[in-house]
């Protein structure tokens, strides 16, 4: 696959030249924190961020989405039949997307396209944007993608994977897409030598700092009832508080409820995020909650991700180690310590 | 306040062995910097993982709602008087409790050293004399402990808990002269179109997450009005409606309740300035009623009361 070296004065121009032929979506810095949004000036564009606070799962996947349209009017012909509702997928760019977060869509995947069912919106956006990744010279003490099957520079799941080197970026395409991209570009120079085994030396380094945080291996062979039953669970939930920070900032937590909103006569479908830390989670309509305690949901969160999601597909563990829930989980749980207490039953490091 | 961590091991020994509590309620060492957590100690062998510095902001009395057993507590001057509140809502019964009074210096905030650091992760924190280290992979950055609390202590003025069994250190001085409403004040001063825009702004960011909700020590009801399915009350989206209607509804639930712990902003992971709303609603119950809440537990806060003398200007 090709690289092409840009200069980093010369990004901006690239950076144009990407919005007049595509919606692009980039990490900007807005009020205390980066997220990610449409780019209205290439300036608005911050490379410069460890990562954003809110995974960019909401792009793909937003936190409240009208899905459908309706209407109950008496007499109208078309009353009660749903109307999908009209979404944008005009081809567009998501630029400096850290490799964590890009794999992570490769586990939501599995979700949302399976043999049986496609959804449709999930499907659409993802063929019509092209991943333009930023490897992490520099990854924060709360990151752990070596140790979840991801890592600094994995371009398993990007089109094109950017790498700072202090001057300017190497650009290497991943994909067919990725290439196509990087063949129309005007602007991009001929890479400079030693610049590909420097790029090399900075995954090597940024691995090396992340190391390798805990084994889950133990935790394949473990029985699943074993876990369930693990007496560390009651001492693991206490702190929590079930909030949805955890599963919100998360960019695998794929969980949503379906919800009709009506007005007078007129109303939407709409899809919103929904969190396992919640008691209406698994609140049955009869009025049985399976998960009506706090121990319940907070051993939920971890087995689905660390045990059944692993065990069921034998792909490794839904989760990527961006570390968003270690930083902002209120009252500091972290998966890390929760992960080795499962693998090992002590939160010792490896 | 490190040298609160060696009392409150020997006091939980202590009260554990002789049998005075069946848990203790304190915190343990974060897993990341400038971070603790809450932390539940059942026996003997667990208490030397007890842990107390200025990263324990999180209010522990939202542990104690229902707890059936004897519990010792770590409290802070916020935390006691959140303690007086539930024993006058009936959450827990006084001698359940063993109150391990923590005078309380201000807690440091977190996110506004983050801030400060601009991208720079502080790996190790030390705190002496009235200053901060902090000490990065490559970076030492000594700051003013007083320009780190969280806003809520900088504004305290009841840093000593107000009921205890045992004091972890000296009474210190509580703080004088403090302008509390100083960011009321302005809020009161703009135009009703420039307040809905403030407020909504302010909420802009929210996820309906309700770590806010959470971290709240009176958020204790067993369906929150949001959880309602039956019917259902608010809609779930972050249609502007709906998030206003949380944040609305949830101040007032609060209204002469709240003690200003400050739980609910450093939950925030959004950065929410939520003490905005509650902070207006603290003012008018003092101004109207004289009342502050969590003093003492021989005054039942106003909104539960009804007194013909009371002042009524809000009917309109």
């Amino acid at each position: 696959m090709s690289e092409t070296y840009v200069s980093k004065e010369k990004l901006p121009g690239i950076v144009e030249q990407l919005m007049g032929t595509h919606r692009v979506f980039g990490p900007i810095l807005k009020g205390q924190y980066h997220q990610f949004a449409l780019l209205e000036e290439s300036a608005d564009l911050d490379l410069a961020f460890r990562n954003t606070r809110l995974s960019p799962k909401a792009l793909f996947h937003p936190h409240s989405e009208r899905m459908f349209e309706f209407t109950l009017e008496k007499g109208n012909p078309d009353a009660g039949i749903l109307k999908e509702v009209p979404k944008d997928y005009r081809s567009r760019i998501v630029l400096g997307i850290r490799p964590c977060d890009a794999y992570a869509f490769k586990l939501d995947d599995r979700n949302f396209i399976t043999d049986q069912f496609k959804d449709p919106w999930w499907v659409q956006r993802r063929e019509s944007t092209t991943l333009v990744g930023l490897a992490c010279n520099d990854p924060c003490s709360t990151c752990f993608c070596t140790s979840a099957g991801s890592g600094p520079f994995d371009t398993s799941s990007l089109d094109v994977l950017l790498v700072d080197l202090g001057e300017g970026y190497l650009l290497q395409a991943v994909t067919h897409k990725g290439e196509q991209l990087m063949g129309d570009l005007a602007g991009g120079e001929s890479v400079p030598e030693h610049c590909t085994e420097q790029a090399a030396a900075l995954k090597q380094s940024a691995e090396a700092q992340l190391g390798i945080q805990f084994n889950l291996d133990p935790v394949k062979q473990k029985s699943m009832v074993e876990l369930f039953d693990a007496p560390f669970w009651e001492d693991v939930q206490f702190s929590c508080i079930n909030c949805g920070t955890c599963t919100f900032l998360c960019p695998t937590c794929w969980c949503f409820d379906i919800q009709d909103e009506v007005y007078q006569s007129r109303g939407e479908r709409i899809r919103i995020w929904d969190s396992c830390m919640f008691p209406l989670f698994t609140l049955h309509g009869a009025g049985h909650n399976p998960r009506d305690q706090k121990l319940k949901r907070v051993r939920q969160r971890f087995m689905h991700k660390l045990k059944y999601y692993p065990d069921k597909y034998a792909d490794g563990i839904a989760c990527v180690g961006c570390g968003r829930c270690v930083q902002h989980c209120p009252v500091n749980i972290d998966i890390r310590q929760v992960a080795r207490l499962m693998a090992e039953s002590c939160v010792c490091p490896v | 306040m490190r040298a609160y961590t060696e009392k409150i091991r020997e006091a939980a020994k202590r009260l554990l062995s002789e049998d005075r509590v069946d848990v203790v309620i304190g915190f343990r060492k974060g897993t990341v910097a400038l971070m603790n957590e809450p932390f539940l100690v059942k026996s003997l062998d667990q208490v030397d993982r007890l842990y107390w510095d200025g990263n324990c902001g999180i209010n522990l009395a939202n542990y104690l709602p229902k707890r059936p057993d004897r519990v010792a507590i770590v409290a802070k001057g916020c935390d006691s008087r959140n303690i007086v509140v539930h024993l006058l809502e009936n959450q827990i019964k006084r001698e359940q409790l063993y109150i391990l009074g923590a005078p309380c210096h201000g807690m440091i905030d977190r996110r506004r050293i983050l801030a400060a650091l601009d991208g720079k992760e502080p790996l190790q924190v030390e705190e002496a004399n009235g200053t901060i280290k902090l000490i990065g992979r490559d970076f030492e950055e000594t700051l003013e402990r007083s320009s780190c609390l969280q806003d809520n202590c900088a504004i305290c003025i009841h840093r000593n808990p107000v009921v205890y069994d045992e004091l972890l250190g000296d009474l210190v001085a509580e703080q004088e002269n403090v302008d509390r409403y100083s960011d009321v004040r302005r809020v009161e001063a703009m135009s009703s179109e420039q307040r809905w825009q403030y407020f909504d702004d302010l909420i802009a960011p929210c996820i309906r997450c309700y770590a806010c909700r959470n971290a709240c020590p009176l958020c204790y009801c067993p369906t929150c009005f949001v959880d309602e399915s039956r019917p259902q009350w608010v809609g779930k989206s972050i249609d502007r409606t709906d998030t206003r209607t949380f944040h609305f509804l949830r101040a007032y639930h609060v209204a002469g309740r709240c003690t200003d712990c400050g739980a609910c902003e450093r939950a925030c992971p959004v950065g929410i300035k939520v003490r905005r709303f509650t902070k207006k609603l603290e003012k008018d119950i003092k101004e109207l009623y004289g009342y502050e809440v969590g003093l003492s537990t021989d005054e039942r806060p106003p909104l539960d009361t009804y007194r013909p003398g009371d002042p009524e200007p809000f009917f309109k």
